[in-house]
């Protein structure tokens, strides 16, 4: 992977009326990056992408393009390629005439543009139905249509703006891998718009995870779930308990925190100075029961369970404080636990993390 | 066999029903089927014979087979009878077809624009912009062609205007084609924004988004991707202004001066002082059998457009 930016972000900020949709927002892209702008609705992040496709402009800051300002730059003479949610396949051109649209509009000559429309359709594994019209096709197709229109002309950015989200789950999963292969193959920058944290996870090289026109956090889809710097981060991206804690003492990224139920613990807590009122943020399937409880270890009350196959979510009083632990059942006897009992629970202290309030 | 005595009862008890269903349908039906027939249909067959009748000495017909009023379209009759080529009417033919197909176009090129710029408001300003389109309607036709033969008219509201810019005092822009073509206009518009509105209103917006993202400009994607997807409202949007505006009557009577006819009011000229039915017959006829020609025509258009894979 070069390290090159293919794209940079600088202050941008933007409104809607009174509504500001982005707070001067910073950030870059690399060259060949699987990059994802990850946030609820209402975050910014379809904004922040229409604007690298040229469709909105920025109020203030500006927006470079393998280095060159691209802000007064009109969509048709940008170098990207945009992959729409409602995939915006033209109805009245057959699949080979969308794929061929803006090729044709490139002025590339027409053996040239037939090559590459008939590898672009095989590559999709579309190539059977090419002289057929999008409006009989089925979600998926249309998906594969779309990108394989949006790839043809080689762009320097591919932009997907939640491509997924009209799938089903069978279908998503197959379609996140291909996209993933595609990417690869291709060495084109993606840049991926979801609210789903899974999806992020899963394809991503970064993520940025977008909440209300701000950027929280960007890193490797690691850092953003097991690091996790604020609490709005830590909330959006998995499952996790927080516990209103008070710190003692920090030390060197550890902290010593006083927990509700009582206990003393040190834990990691990259950028906490202050003493007093924190949370704690510990994720479900970190905490431990029964005789694997290991680390900081007290005693909970099994109040609810609710067996999903795989894994079993158990919701456990503990002093007081409502704790939710994931246990994988790795045998059919897995899921041991009666609800009432009262078991021995415990995490590492190395996986949770204290967060400011 | 078991299979027929199943269904024999089914049958017994379906038949009176079906029965009754058809005798409903069929008198449920019986008052709107005289409408038509009496207030549309027969209507025709009358002008259809007349058109074929002896014109009377004193004005009306008589019930005689003649081909003379379509002959009379393309032919003089000289003194001694015989029949001499006479390009008149086939003028009054072709102006009209220049006239409606020149207020089409205008009406088309006013209406895409205004059309759009509506599509693109706020749901609220939309339904007050598409109530303000349909406002002439309700004032009457006649009404609205005398507004204009006061805008256009000698001391009328554009040549006085005209006037204070220093141009000559007493000018008027009545009684020519210009006038006729303006008044045409002014009438036919809402009967072109409306269909066409309704076309762009159902367009994708992000279908002009994907084509200026593939490398289309402005021209490309409204060439390519915008017209193509609005057709149908344009090409309804022309027949309801192209049809009507081929019979038109009173834009060429009061605008026009009723020197330069068009057919419709060369037609009522032949029902009223001309006193000849049979001719004014015959070229309401032609007029219709070239009206539908014209419908035909874009009706296979769109057949085969549809029928394309």
């Amino acid at each position: 992977m070069t390290h090159a930016k293919a794209i940079e972000v600088q202050s941008v900020s933007k409104h809607f009326g009174a509504y500001q949709a982005l707070k001067s927002v910073s950030f870059h892209i690399a060259s060949n990056e699987f990059f994802t702008m990850l946030g609820p609705s209402g975050c910014g992040k379809t904004t922040l992408l229409r604007m690298l496709a040229g469709f909105e402009n920025p109020d203030t800051g500006s927006i470079l393009l393998n280095g060159q300002e691209v802000v007064s730059i009109p969509p048709h003479k940008r170098r990207v390629n945009t992959v729409f949610q409602s995939y915006a396949l033209f109805p009245h051109m057959t699949l080979e005439q969308n794929v061929a649209y803006g090729l044709e509009n490139l002025g590339w000559e027409k053996g040239r543009i037939k090559n590459r429309v008939g590898e672009m359709l095989e590559r999709v594994h579309m190539s059977a139905m090419a002289t057929r019209k999008p409006t009989k096709l089925s979600g998926g197709q249309r998906q594969r249509i779309a990108l394989a229109r949006a790839l043809a002309p080689e762009p320097e950015v591919l932009l997907l703006d939640e491509p997924l989200s009209a799938l089903d789950l069978k279908l998503r999963q197959a379609m996140r891998d291909e996209l993933r292969t595609l990417q690869r193959d291709t060495g084109i920058t993606f840049v991926f718009v979801t609210h789903d944290q899974e999806e992020a996870l899963d394809m991503s090289d970064r993520i940025a995870v977008l909440g209300g026109g701000e950027v929280q956090q960007i890193g490797t889809p690691t850092e953003i779930y097991e690091e996790p710097v604020n609490r709005f981060v830590a909330d959006f991206v998995g499952e996790t308990n927080f516990l209103d804690i008070e710190v003692l003492e920090t030390l060197g990224g550890q902290a010593t925190v006083r927990t509700p139920f009582g206990l003393d613990i040190t834990v990691p807590a990259a950028g906490i100075t202050a003493k007093g009122r924190a949370t704690l943020s510990v994720r479900p399937e970190k905490i431990n029961l029964g005789n694997q409880a290991q680390g900081i270890t007290f005693e909970g009350r099994v109040t609810n369970k609710n067996y999903m196959g795989g894994y079993t979510h158990y919701t456990l009083d503990v002093a007081g404080t409502e704790l939710r632990a994931s246990r994988r059942n790795a045998s059919r006897e897995g899921d041991t636990i009666p609800l009432g009992a009262t078991v021995p629970v415990g995490f590492v202290a190395g996986s949770a993390r204290v967060l400011a309030v | 066999m078991t299979d027929s005595a199943l269904n024999a009862p089914a049958r017994l008890e379906r038949a009176p029903r079906a029965r009754l269903w058809h005798d409903l349908s069929f008198w449920g039906l019986l008052p709107s089927r005289l409408l038509m027939g009496f207030a549309l249909i027969l209507p025709i067959f009358i002008i259809a014979a007349v058109s074929v009748a002896t014109r009377g000495a004193y004005g009306g017909f008589t019930w005689d087979f003649n081909l003379a009023g379509y002959s009379q379209i393309l032919f003089n009759e000289g003194w001694t009878g015989e029949l001499e080529f006479t390009p008149q009417y086939l003028l009054i033919i072709g102006r009209t077809f220049l006239l409606a197909g020149a207020t089409t176009l205008i009406c088309l090129l006013f209406a895409v624009p205004v059309a759009y710029f509506i599509s693109r408001q706020p749901a609220n300003r939309k339904a007050i912009l598409v109530y303000l389109v349909t406002l002439p309607f309700w004032v009457s036709m006649i009404l609205r062609v005398y507004a204009w033969m006061i805008i256009l008219g000698k001391d009328g509201t554009l040549p006085s205007l005209l006037e204070q810019f220093g141009f000559p005092a007493g000018m008027s822009f009545m009684f020519n084609d210009g006038a006729t073509l303006t008044a045409m206009v002014y009438t036919a518009m809402p009967l072109m924004v409306l269909p066409v509105f309704a076309s762009i209103e159902k367009l994708d917006g992000t279908l002009i988004e994907a084509s200026h993202d593939l490398y289309g400009d402005r021209w490309v994607t409204l060439r390519r991707v915008i017209l193509p997807l609005t057709a149908p409202g344009l090409v309804a949007g022309a027949i309801l202004v192209f049809v009507p505006a081929l019979g038109a009557v009173l834009e060429p009577t009061l605008m026009g001066g009723g020197k330069q006819m068009m057919m419709g009011s060369l037609i009522q000229l032949q029902f009223g002082g001309g006193r000849n039915w049979p001719f004014g017959a015959a070229i309401a006829m032609t007029l219709m059998a070239l009206v539908m020609l014209f419908l035909i025509d874009t009706a296979l258009r769109a057949a085969r457009r549809e029928a394309r894979p």
